[in-house]
């Protein structure tokens, strides 16, 4: 058995300001870290909930984001007589040919116009997107200069209430219904009439993709490889849920530039922790040699500040969890790099992401232990007896 | 020097080798380009059930040599056989394991640990065994209990006397059932009072319980509670 616990923690009590002022230096990176994982965590989840499994997303041959491609009508034709797809209670092919556009929209806090994703679509891509719903209004008509916002569109933009009005295109918009997405990439947008937008932006004859549901997986993967290899087409496709997974990179920028800042503070964490730890050793070098002379091995001393020093780190993951916790389910929007629009999601503290943090912080504690608590252990009986 | 003290050994089983065989053990430190002789040919015997104190002046090599016993320190030069084992011929892990079962030491400044309580301190050195939870409270009570102690198992070594403190010490040293107490100056730290219980308790130990004890003492007060008085000198064992 390993030296008990209890000496750990009632030495750590017995030098407070230490430990305090070590453990709140941890807390601060795993703080940022776990700012960073959250909001990473939040980003994917934003994306990877985005796709359904049978899904189809098809564009335009070497385009990656649905904005910067264009399906001709002819195309879509084409496509809606594809083996393999799959059909609604009304015997409709499950196809929807869709334009995105973005447009730049006065925000309600006055911090200026950011960039929104406005879709236009028609019944079947509604039907493509169950996790889409109402929740206050209703939907669009077709041929009418109307839409519906998703929920955080609402809250951020300005007149984007039910009765409201927002312009954009040609003119002004009727908002006539808001939507939940679920923290989905549709979270993010404006939807309207696909025609009424193809006329809007002069787009007509054009639209930007085609959504295709599949009879069965095997079926979406067969989709996939007919519409790319389709020379006459000149379409790729992709599964629906790859394409979101791709543009989870948005989160690059955010999580270089935090890894960055939490990596300096880390290293700062972990001398903060070696500094303590040294002091520590320093101070206990009589009970080192005591606790050696009573039969304790090396490897149990050099075990025991080790945990010392993981000690530390926990306490100091638990303070930055009590002070981060707080901003768990916030909602904050990054620029998606694909579709140059804001994507909305929300901050996660998961389990899994409290999961990581704690290994940083653990890792801090045992970088920063490892080399006092190897002195300790080094430390021959006798001259530790002396001190 | 060898004298008789007035506690008659214990008698000594027949045939029953000797605990402590000490053989020309020579040590030597370097301290930067100066070489300090701490022992010199220094043979010893010391008899299982055995009281033997260890005199001499400041810098004789009396800890020196009370650390080698415990496998804490090694000659440069001898042989140093200690309950039939050649005690150098361990490894760290294996010396470590050695002194937990085969040593019980008391420090001159106590040693306690001061974040663990009385009965925490006792019970240390047998979280190295196997001794389920229960077993080890039984034992700590029972050491306790032989110190006079039992009625402060849950109070901090700074809520406890110094003739408290080391009562607690000689506890741990003997928790485990060494066969051998090593005490180093036990009471140069304690007043007259003290240090007497202190000795009686050591000789009760070595007396009721057998044990071999090895005491180094700068008192001859002290040094009068042992059978057998060894004077060191310079690094010389003196006759």
């Amino acid at each position: 058995m390993a030296i008990p616990i209890t000496y750990n923690l009632r030495h750590l009590r017995q030098r407070p300001g230490a430990t305090a002022m070590t453990a709140v230096g941890i807390a601060l990176t795993v703080a940022i870290a776990l700012f960073i994982l959250a909001l990473l965590g939040g980003l994917r989840q934003a994306f990877a909930r985005s796709g359904q499994p049978l899904n189809v997303l098809v564009l335009r041959k070497g385009s990656t984001a649905e904005v910067s491609s264009t399906v001709t009508e002819q195309q879509a034709a084409l496509l809606r007589t594809m083996p393999g797809i799959a059909k609604n209670a009304a015997g409709q092919p499950m196809v929807s040919p869709e334009l995105v556009v973005v447009v730049s929209l006065p925000q309600r806090d006055g911090a200026g116009p950011n960039n929104v994703t406005v879709r236009g679509l028609g019944p079947i891509g509604m039907q493509l997107r169950p996790q889409v719903h109402l929740v206050q209004g209703r939907w669009f008509h077709a041929g009418q200069r109307e839409v519906d916002v998703s929920q955080s569109v609402a809250r951020r933009y300005r007149h984007a209430h039910v009765g409201g009005s927002i312009r954009f295109g040609q003119g002004q918009w009727r908002v006539v219904g808001i939507f939940a997405a679920g923290n989905t990439a549709p979270s993010s947008e404006i939807w309207g009439d696909v025609h009424q937008m193809q006329g809007d932006f002069q787009r007509q004859g054009v639209f930007s993709s085609v959504l295709l549901q599949a009879a069965s997986p095997v079926e979406a993967s067969a989709l996939v490889r007919r519409v790319s290899s389709d020379q006459q087409l000149e379409l790729h496709g992709t599964h629906e849920q790859a394409y979101y997974a791709q543009q989870t990179q948005s989160g690059a920028p955010i999580e270089f530039v935090g890894w960055v800042v939490a990596l300096i503070m880390a290293i700062g964490s972990c001398f903060a922790a070696m500094n303590t730890m040294y002091a520590a050793v320093a101070y206990r070098e009589r009970e080192i040699g005591t606790l050696r002379m009573l039969g304790f091995s090396r490897p149990s001393i050099l075990g025991c500040f080790v945990l010392e020093s993981l000690m530390l780190a926990v306490l100091g993951w638990a303070l930055a969890v009590v002070v981060m916790l707080p901003l768990n389910g916030l909602t904050t929007g990054t620029m998606n790099n694909a579709t140059f629009s804001e994507v909305v999601f929300q901050i996660k503290m998961t389990p899994a992401v409290l999961g990581w943090a704690l290994a940083f912080a653990l890792l801090m504690g045992l970088i920063g232990g490892l080399a006092p608590a190897w002195q300790a252990a080094r430390r021959e009986i006798v001259s530790a007896l002396r001190a | 020097m060898t004298t008789t003290a007035p506690f008659p050994a214990p008698a000594k089983t027949v045939a029953e080798p000797d605990i402590v065989e000490a053989e020309h053990i020579g040590k030597v430190f370097h301290r930067d380009s100066f070489e300090v002789v701490a022992l010199e040919d220094v043979s010893l015997t010391i008899a299982r059930g055995d009281f033997v104190a260890l005199m001499g002046p400041s810098g004789s090599g009396k800890t020196t040599l009370l650390n080698m016993i415990a496998a804490v320190d090694r000659p440069t030069s001898g042989t140093m056989r200690v309950m039939g084992q050649d005690i150098y011929r361990l490894n760290d892990r294996e010396a470590a394991r050695w002194r937990n079962e085969k040593i019980g030491y008391i420090f001159q400044t106590f040693n306690l640990i001061p974040v663990l309580t009385a009965a925490e301190n006792v019970e240390l050195p047998l979280l190295l065994t196997r001794l389920s939870k229960g077993e080890r409270r039984e034992h700590v009570e029972t050491a306790l209990r032989l110190v006079g102690l039992q009625d402060r198992m849950g109070h901090l070594p700074k809520q406890l006397s110094g003739g408290q403190e080391q009562r607690v010490a000689i506890a741990r040293a003997i928790v485990s059932d060494p066969a051998i107490l090593l005490a180093d100056e036990p009471t140069g730290d304690l007043d007259r009072q003290s240090a007497a219980e202190v000795l009686e308790i050591m000789t009760r130990l070595n007396q009721e319980f057998r044990k071999t004890v090895v005491m180094v003492t700068h008192d001859a007060h002290a040094a009068g509670y042992a059978h057998v008085t060894r004077h060191l000198e310079k690094g010389h064992l003196q006759a």
